[in-house]
């Protein structure tokens, strides 16, 4: 009997996919009402996440769909993530103005999601690329969603360039990876890739290309900045986070699966990758003066540090990795809940926007001070934890100079993200009226920010069982 | 079971700071009963726990030990000994003070004391923690509202410049330090952050003399040592009254004590092979640190860099790792904190009324404020290590250690005793006596009674424990022994 207990999570989202678009008809044209969308994408969300929790738990590692998928803790866990980062997104996406109308951009969302969490267990070449262009299709259209927009426009459409020639890129190595071994299933092509000779390095590098666009590794990194610039801000929270996670997820599983055994020269290039990965992220943020800018620079420069788990190739560091990206899927939502905020009252993603932000709206500053502390990995939240297990993990397995890379980069971070509270909190307005300009935060996103800022803090304090969850993904991979 | 004292110490100020948080903002009066309360019942939990602490038993006390994470031997482990329990009682004596001369803050009280509470909860937690992933989880718990505070409420003129240099310094040298502290976890082979384990590692010589420099410098840069000092003094002048307390006060002891606790404790044989070269630091900043403070115009620059001379003799009483010195260094801990709280108390006061620092712009301060007057005169006394003073209990042994290692260090060093003399004594003379310039004649209104009640109890300590060293001296002594058999009975 076929059970579909493995893939609850992505059929519950297809079936709130089809409620959305039957319920969009039945709704009337009035604005307010038809933000009951969001709502119910919202809760549908929710209920998806309860019930994947308590039926969807896999036991032990194994096959399932005729290879298709692997049913375990690595793939749970992202899924879980992602349908929280996508709960979180439709409640922002009810802030924005022309998204928040238009049932086609819950699809969308609902449709990226379902792609990412199949990215995420995937154990099958095929599958593997018929997932992620399920999550990149909607996610280009969702970037160019504001039609009369020219930026948000150049953003979908840069989006896609980029996207089809590396997901191009990417198909081309699996079709080499199929003429090679002869088979198309990640855990029977381990012993074909146990040299580490030219063929198997070309034929990976095409494969880590088209990867690497998705977390946005250097040197595949050039159109994040555009593209989370113009699209919705959302969109590009859920693209800087959940988005990259599954690419992450993509490839702690394909680097186990393939290589049981990693070769030293691999990796020496994976840091290499991650030290120019960090400290070009970094570097250019420090220059930046648009909020969205800065933080596609930063999630660029925690895409390094998330690899430095992956190099020291073992359950802890990947299990740290885990743990970083769960972190920082928080933390950046939380970040870029809070410029949609501001955005949607000022109008401004400048960083100027934020002058005397604390005197307007008090409590979001806290709620900003917790995401760039967070983001620059400030105990007692998530981003020090994270940052703390990646660099023990890195130790652990000797690469000492990358830790201590890593270490020199957060100083860069730290530098940037004070910047920004500086901003907050001391600069004023230029009129230094802001008694008269209050900047009010509508329900749905406060209720998202509250839940993210309790996740972060918990993330960062009773970091335990986190862990231990994350551990049990590892676990399930090595 | 007993009560869980330093868990509730550390706890306190956290707690309130998020009381504080959701208080209205408009409540000013409330918010400012709310901190002082929280703090008087820290510092009252901090005297029992100083009074109770059995000197006679030494070892650690209070231990308190909740695992916290058992898959990477992380725990909640907090106890105190003989040398962390005065800094406890420090740093709720400079809580408690720090309020009240924080009274008239009228620009957002709220986030300022919740800032100042978070800051108190991650210095307490330093102080107390025995294991070593907490300690660096408090200690930058202290580190960033340090840049919030000093940023937003501070000097107009250097605020944002300097808070970013202190705040990036201390970021960096803790980082130093975390990669020396994973290096020893996964050497250790223990698979624990404990450091009452740690202790027991028996690292390898090697290993020892790779790693202490890294872990002991990276922690001495918040102890101000040179050439990493240079955050200090220019911290200190940007930020407000109260949170220069802390900085000086607690905060440069955070550098120095994690310094001994992760550094000389667990390193124990890199420290000896070591301690040359930190003697060799330490006295470049006592001797260059009072050189400098006295060429300084700016009162409270005087002030920080004496501080850098005076963490100086902290930083060389435990190169010498003779009970002496260490002594010496326990006690100078306790009394510089106390001592540099009340002079940035005065300076800030003094600033307040006149609105310059500049010290030939001042003059015959004493008659307004003659309690100010009285509390620098003493802070100098203090300060040039006066015997009748808490200075002198601390800098005397000191010099006889350093005496013991190295003769020429001891002779080197005291020039600083006879520099300090001479800048202290001319910054009052020319701040408070003489005569007062005619612009501030009238201008200058007398402090309140909460500065009074703060600088008063600042004075008594250090009068107190000028005339009575047992009050201070038999704590130290008792933590000194351990870190003497962990350095092998040297």
């Amino acid at each position: 009997m076929i059970t579909f207990l493995p893939i609850l999570p992505e059929v519950l989202l297809l079936a709130l996919a089809v409620l959305v678009l039957i319920l969009d008809p039945f709704l009337k044209k009035d604005a307010n009402r038809r933000l009951f969308l969001g709502m119910f994408t919202a809760a549908g969300l929710l209920v998806t996440l309860t019930l994947s929790l308590f039926f969807a738990r896999p036991a032990d590692p194994s096959l399932v769909f005729g290879g298709m998928v692997r049913f375990d803790w690595l793939g749970f866990l992202f899924k879980m993530f992602f349908v929280f980062a996508a709960a979180v997104t439709a409640l922002f996406f009810m802030d924005t103005d022309k998204l928040n109308q238009r049932a086609e951009a819950y699809l969308l969302l609902l449709a990226a999601t379902i792609g990412m969490c199949l990215m995420s267990s995937s154990a099958d070449l095929v599958m593997l690329y018929l997932a992620i262009e399920t999550t990149s299709i909607p996610l280009y259209i969702l970037a160019g969603f504001l039609t009369g927009d020219d930026k948000s426009t150049e953003s979908g459409f840069k989006y896609m360039l980029f996207g089809a020639l590396t997901s191009a890129v990417l198909l081309y190595g699996f079709s080499l990876i199929y003429g090679f071994a002869g088979t198309t299933s990640l855990y029977d092509l381990g012993i074909h890739f146990s040299n580490f000779d030219l063929l198997a390095v070309g034929i990976t590098f095409l494969v880590l290309a088209g990867l690497a666009f998705k977390v946005s590794l250097f040197p595949f990194h050039f159109w994040a900045p555009d593209v989370y610039e113009g699209a919705p801000t959302p969109v590009a929270g859920f693209l800087s986070t959940a988005s990259k996670a599954a690419g992450f997820a993509v490839i702690l599983r394909l680097l186990t699966a393939v290589f049981p055994v990693i070769s030293t020269d691999w990796s020496m290039i994976l840091a290499d990758l991650a030290t120019l990965t960090m400290t070009v992220g970094n570097l250019i943020a420090m220059a930046q003066k648009n909020i969205k800018r800065l933080l596609a620079y930063s999630s660029i420069a925690h895409a390094g540090y998330a690899m430095i788990g992956v190099v020291a190739f073992s359950q802890l560091g990947f299990a740290s990795a885990v743990f970083y990206l769960f972190a920082y899927m928080l933390t950046n939502l939380l970040a870029f809940g809070i410029v949609g905020v501001v955005g949607h009252v000022t109008g401004s993603d400048d960083v100027s926007a934020y002058n005397g932000l604390d005197r307007r709206n008090a409590t979001l500053s806290l709620a900003a001070l917790v995401a760039f502390l967070s983001l620059a990995g400030m105990p007692p939240f998530g981003g020090f934890v994270a940052k703390f297990f990646v660099f023990s993990a890195a130790i652990q397995s000797g690469w000492i100079w990358l830790a201590v890379v890593g270490v020199l980069n957060s100083i860069f971070g730290l530098y940037y993200y004070l910047n920004i509270l500086k901003y907050i909190y001391l600069y004023r307005t230029e009129n230094q009226d802001e008694d008269q300009h209050p900047l009010p935060v509508s329900r749905p996103v406060a209720i998202a920010l509250v839940v993210l800022v309790i996740g972060v803090l918990l993330i960062g304090t009773l970091f335990g069982p986190w862990f231990g969850f994350a551990n049990h993904a590892a676990l399930n991979l090595f | 079971m007993q009560f869980p004292f330093l868990s509730v110490i550390v706890f306190i100020p956290m707690v309130t700071a998020l009381v504080l948080l959701l208080m209205k903002p408009e409540q000013k009066k409330a918010i400012r009963i709310t901190a002082l309360t929280a703090a008087m019942l820290a510092l009252a939990l901090s005297i029992w726990v100083y009074f109770a602490y059995d000197k006679a038993a030494a070892g650690y006390q209070f231990i308190e030990k909740y695992n916290w994470m058992p898959m990477l031997g992380i725990s909640l482990h907090f106890g105190v000994d003989g040398l962390s329990v005065p800094l406890v009682l420090l740093t709720g004596i400079v809580m408690v003070t720090g309020v009240m001369i924080s009274w008239g803050i009228d620009d957002r009280p709220r986030e300022f004391f919740a800032f100042l509470f978070i800051l108190a909860s991650g210095v307490f937690g330093v102080f107390t923690s025995l294991d070593l992933f907490m300690l660096f989880f408090f200690y930058e718990i202290a580190v960033f509202p340090m840049f919030l505070l000093i940023v937003i409420w501070g000097w107009i003129k250097t605020r944002e410049y300097a808070a970013m240099k202190l705040t990036l310094y201390l970021f960096i040298g803790s980082l130093i330090s975390l990669i020396g502290a994973l290096a020893m976890y996964w050497t250790s082979g223990l698979h624990t952050f404990n450091m009452l384990d740690l202790e027991h590692a028996a690292f390898s010589l090697s290993f020892q003399k790779i790693w202490f420099p890294f872990v002991f410098l990276g922690f001495a840069i918040l102890g101000g040592i040179f050439p990493f000092h240079n955050w200090s003094p220019d911290g200190h002048v940007a930020a407000p009254t109260a949170v220069s307390m802390f900085h000086a006060g607690v905060l440069m002891k955070l550098g120095a004590f994690a310094a001994l606790r992760v550094g000389i404790m667990l390193l124990p044989e890199g420290a000896k092979f070591w301690s040359p070269l930190i003697m060799g630091l330490a006295l470049v900043n006592i001797v260059y640190g009072a050189f400098i403070a006295s060429v300084q115009t700016d009162f409270k620059y005087v002030i920080g860099f004496s501080s850098v001379s005076h963490m100086g003799l902290v930083m060389m009483g435990f190169a010498t790792l003779k009970p002496e010195g260490l002594i010496g260094a326990g006690v100078q801990m306790f009394s510089h904190g106390v001592m540099t709280a009340l002079f940035f108390a005065a300076v800030g006061m003094v600033y307040d009324r006149a609105h310059t620092r500049d010290i030939p712009k001042l003059g015959g301060m004493i008659k307004p404020l003659p309690l100010v007057g009285i509390g620098v005169i003493i802070g100098s006394l203090v300060s040039m290590g006066m015997p009748g003073f808490s200075g002198f209990v601390a800098e005397f042994p000191i010099f006889i250690g350093i005496w013991k290692t190295q003769w020429v260090v001891a002779v080197i060093a005291a020039i600083s005793i006879v520099v300090t003399a001479s800048y202290v004594l001319l910054v009052v003379r020319r701040v408070f006596f003489g005569k007062m310039p005619e612009e501030f004649e009238e201008h200058i209104k007398p402090i309140n009674t909460l500065d009074k009640i703060a600088l008063v109890f600042l004075m008594a300590l250090m009068i107190g424990i000028g005339l009575f060293p047992a009050l201070i001296v038999p704590w130290v002594q008792s933590g000194v022994q351990h870190v003497l058999t962990l350095l092998g009975g040297a």
